[in-house]
C-alpha cells in the first residue's frame, strides 16, 4: 500500500475531459473508484493497462494515464489476455459494460473465468445499452422496458456473479454506484487477488433504462440501488420471494487454490525451455 | 559451408519461419487446413521461452494478437477462410490501430464451410476488403513451401516496419505438400524488430500522419503511456471529429502502404521476353502454369508468366507495362475470378482471358495448356 497523498489529476488526463457521460451517469464515480483503488494498491502508471470493449462504460481508458486500448465490441479480454501472457508483470484491468461483457463478448467473459489468468473485469452493469439508445442487454430485469422491449422483458436476465463463479472466477463480488466506499475496498480486494477477478458494478442509466421504468432521475435509480441492494450476509436469512427483484451486494466468492493460469505457463516454460 | 536443407511441409516451414523471424507469440483457434501451424508453433514456442495460446475463437485469437503486439511481441497467428471471416474484425482493428501482426490464411474452398480439406484461392478478395471501411493492407501469395518460409520472415519485416497486418496467403495444396527447404541462416536474412521510439515518453505520439514516415509503435509498459482506439483518431491516438483529422486519418492508412510500394512489391517473371501471351499467375497455381508455358513453347506458343508474389499491393504499374507489349493475357486461378479484376482494370489495351475451376482439385498444366492454345487461337 502506498503512503503518498491521492490526487485525481495525477491519474486523469485532463485534456480529453470532459467525458462523454450524461450528467447524472454513475460511471464517474466508478471511475473516480477505480483511481482510488489503483493508488491504494500501489501500482505505478507504467505498469497499469486497461482494455475496454464497446460501449458508454469503455471510453473510461480514454480518460485515464495508463496503457490504455479502446478495442472491439465485447473482445476486450482477448486484448487483455494477449498483452498479459506476453507480460505478465503488467497490471491487467478490463472495463467492460453489461451488453459488451456478457452478450458479444459472453464467449471471452467465460473463458477468461476458465483460465483464471490474473486480470480484473469490472462489469459496468446497467442493465441497458445506453450508447445505442436504450435496448434490452442480457442483464436487464424481467418485466422491464426497453426500446426494444416496449411490452415488457421476457428474457431471464444473467446473474454476472453467478456466472463469473460457475465458469471459474476466483474472486467475484458486486457492488453499486451508489456504495462508493464499499466499491473502492472491493476494486482494491479484486486488484489483489491473484486470478481472475469479477466486479458486478450496478450503475445507473437513467437517460436509457431508468426513464422507461419509472426511474427517470438520477436520484431515482441511486436511491434503486440503495433499497434493492441485499447484503450478502442479509441475504442468506432471507426467502426467495424476499429477495425478488432485488441483488446482492458484497464479495460472494473467493477461492486462492486454484492454479493462475500466467504463472502456470511460465512455470511449465521453465521446465521445457532449451538452455 | 553447408546448406541447411529439410524436407517440410508448407505449414511446417510458415512455423519455421515465424520462429527465424523472431515471433515471440502466437493465438490461433483449430481449423482445417492450417491447424498444423498451431501444432507446430504449439511444440517450438514454449521451448524457446515464448507464448503459444489456443483461444476460445478465432476473434479472440486475433485479439490477443494484437494485444500481445501492442506489448511489443512480434504476433502471429493462423487460419483459413472461414476463420478469416471471422477475424475481419481484428483485421480493420489491426488497420486502423496500426498494430503489427501476422496472419497465415491456408485457403480453402468456400464459400462458407465450403471444402475444409480442399484447397481454392477465393480469398484474395477478402484479404483485401474483407473488413469493412477503407484501409491498405498488405498480402503475399508464395507458390511453394521454401517460399512460405522466407515469405513468413517477410511478412514479419513488413508487419514491423508499416505497422500493419500482414496476410500470408497459402492454400491447402502448399500447406500440406513436401518440399525441399533451404534454412536460412541468421546472418544472410534481415531481421527488422520491434523497436522502442527515439523520442522520450513525454515527447512520444503513437501515430505520424504528416512526416511520411511510420512512427514505431512503443511496446507498452515500457514507459510511454499512450491510447489506443478502433475510433478515427489523431496523432496523439485519442479520438477526433475533426473533419482534417479524419481525412488525414484515412488518407495516411492506405498512402503508408501504396507510397511504400517499390519497398513491398515483390514478383517474379518468367519467360517474357518474347512472350506473345502473358499468364498472370500466382500461389500454387503458378506451378501448374510454368508447366504449361514449357508445353506450349515446346508446341511453339511463346508465353510467359507474371508471377505477384506481394498481390496486394496489386503490381498495378508492372501489369499496365505488360499490357502495353503483350496484347493477350490469361488468368488462371482456383476462383470464380478474383484477381483477373485487378489485371482487368490495371491493363491497357489487352484481352483478358481467365481460366477458373473451383472443384477442389488443382488447376493441372494440361488445363492450363489447353486454354493456352484456345487462347492463342483468338
Amino acid at each position: 500500500m502506498i503512503k503518498t497523498k491521492f490526487d485525481y489529476d495525477y491519474y486523469l488526463r485532463k485534456n480529453t475531459l470532459p467525458h462523454i457521460w450524461c450528467p447524472g451517469c454513475g460511471d464517474g464515480i466508478i471511475l473516480k473508484a477505480l483511481l482510488r483503488a489503483i493508488h491504494k494498491c500501489g501500482y505505478s502508471k507504467d505498469e497499469v493497462v486497461i482494455t475496454s470493449g464497446i460501449g458508454c462504460a469503455s471510453r473510461l481508458p480514454g480518460y485515464v494515464d495508463f496503457n490504455t486500448i479502446h478495442t472491439t465490441h465485447g473482445r476486450a479480454l482477448t486484448f487483455a489476455i494477449g498483452i498479459k501472457m506476453y507480460k505478465p508483470r503488467l497490471k491487467v484491468i478490463t472495463i467492460s459494460g453489461d451488453g459488451d461483457a456478457l452478450a458479444i463478448g459472453g464467449n471471452h467473459f467465460i473463458h477468461a473465468a476458465r483460465r483464471n489468468i490474473d486480470m480484473t473485469l469490472i462489469v459496468f452493469n446497467n442493465y441497458t445499452y445506453g450508447m445505442t439508445g436504450g435496448q434490452y442487454s442480457p442483464t436487464q430485469p424481467l418485466d422491464s422496458y426497453s426500446t426494444t422491449t416496449p411490452f415488457g422483458n421476457i428474457e431471464s436476465p444473467f446473474d454476472v456473479c453467478n456466472l463469473a463463479q460457475a465458469a471459474g472466477a476466483t474472486w467475484v463480488g458486486r457492488s453499486t454506484s451508489y456504495h462508493a466506499v464499499q466499491l473502492e475496498k472491493f476494486m482494491v480486494n479484486a486488484l489483489s487477488h491473484t486470478g481472475f477477478s469479477v466486479l458486478d458494478v450496478i450503475t445507473n442509466c437513467h437517460i436509457s433504462y431508468g426513464r422507461r421504468n419509472k426511474m427517470k432521475s438520477p436520484v431515482d435509480m441511486v436511491k434503486y440501488q440503495k433499497e434493492k441492494a441485499v447484503p450478502a450476509r442479509s441475504a442468506e436469512n432471507m426467502s426467495n420471494e424476499e429477495l425478488m427483484g432485488r441483488f446482492k451486494t458484497g464479495i460472494l466468492f473467493e477461492k486462492t487454490d486454484k492454479p493462475e493460469f500466467s504463472s502456470e505457463y511460465y512455470k511449465k516454460l521453465e521446465s521445457i525451455k532449451i538452455k | 559451408m553447408s546448406k541447411d536443407i529439410k524436407l517440410m511441409q508448407g505449414n511446417e516451414a510458415i512455423a519455421e519461419g515465424a520462429v527465424i523471424a523472431g515471433c515471440d507469440f502466437f493465438a490461433g483457434y483449430p481449423i482445417t487446413p492450417s491447424s498444423e501451424v498451431a501444432e507446430i508453433l504449439s511444440n517450438k514456442l514454449p521451448k524457446l521461452g515464448k507464448v503459444f495460446l489456443q483461444m476460445e475463437d478465432e476473434i479472440a485469437a486475433l485479439g490477443a494478437v494484437l494485444g500481445a503486439a501492442l506489448g511489443g511481441a512480434k504476433a502471429i497467428t493462423a487460419s483459413s477462410g472461414p476463420g478469416i471471416s471471422l477475424k475481419q474484425e481484428h483485421i480493420g482493428y489491426a488497420s486502423m490501430c496500426e498494430i503489427p501482426c501476422v496472419i497465415i490464411n491456408v485457403m480453402r474452398g468456400g464459400p462458407s464451410t465450403g471444402l475444409p480439406t480442399l484447397p481454392a484461392q477465393s480469398d484474395i478478395m477478402q484479404a483485401r476488403w474483407g473488413t469493412h471501411g477503407d484501409h491498405a493492407i498488405i498480402a503475399i501469395t508464395p507458390s511453394g513451401v521454401n517460399e512460405s518460409l522466407y515469405e513468413t520472415i517477410r511478412a514479419f519485416n513488413l508487419a514491423v516496419k508499416y505497422r500493419t497486418p500482414v496476410m500470408l496467403l497459402t492454400d491447402e495444396i502448399i500447406g500440406h505438400m513436401r518440399e525441399k527447404v533451404v534454412i536460412p541462416s541468421k546472418d544472410e536474412l534481415e531481421i527488422i524488430d520491434v523497436k522502442l521510439p527515439d523520442v522520450p515518453a513525454e515527447k512520444y505520439n503513437p501515430y505520424n500522419f504528416t512526416s511520411g514516415k511510420v512512427t514505431p509503435l512503443a511496446p507498452m509498459g515500457e514507459g510511454y503511456r499512450y491510447h489506443v482506439t478502433g475510433l478515427i483518431h489523431g496523432e496523439t491516438g485519442f479520438p477526433s471529429q475533426k473533419i482534417d483529422v479524419i481525412q488525414n486519418a484515412e488518407n495516411w492508412l492506405i498512402d503508408k502502404i501504396y507510397k511504400n510500394i517499390k519497398d513491398i512489391e515483390k514478383f517474379e517473371e518468367f519467360m517474357l521476353e518474347d512472350a506473345e501471351i502473358l499468364i498472370v499467375a500466382y500461389g500454387s497455381t503458378s506451378r501448374s502454369a510454368r508447366q504449361a508455358i514449357m508445353m506450349a513453347r515446346a508446341a511453339g506458343i511463346k508465353v510467359g508468366m507474371f508471377r505477384p508474389i506481394t498481390i496486394w499491393p496489386f503490381p498495378e504499374e508492372q501489369i499496365l507495362n505488360l499490357s502495353k507489349k503483350i496484347k493477350k493475357i490469361l488468368v488462371p486461378e482456383m476462383n470464380m475470378g478474383q484477381v483477373i479484376l485487378e489485371v482487368q482494370r490495371n491493363s491497357c489495351g489487352a484481352k483478358v482471358y481467365g481460366l477458373n475451376i473451383v472443384n477442389g482439385e488443382p488447376i493441372t498444366p494440361d488445363q492450363i495448356f489447353s486454354k493456352i492454345k484456345d487462347v492463342s487461337q483468338l
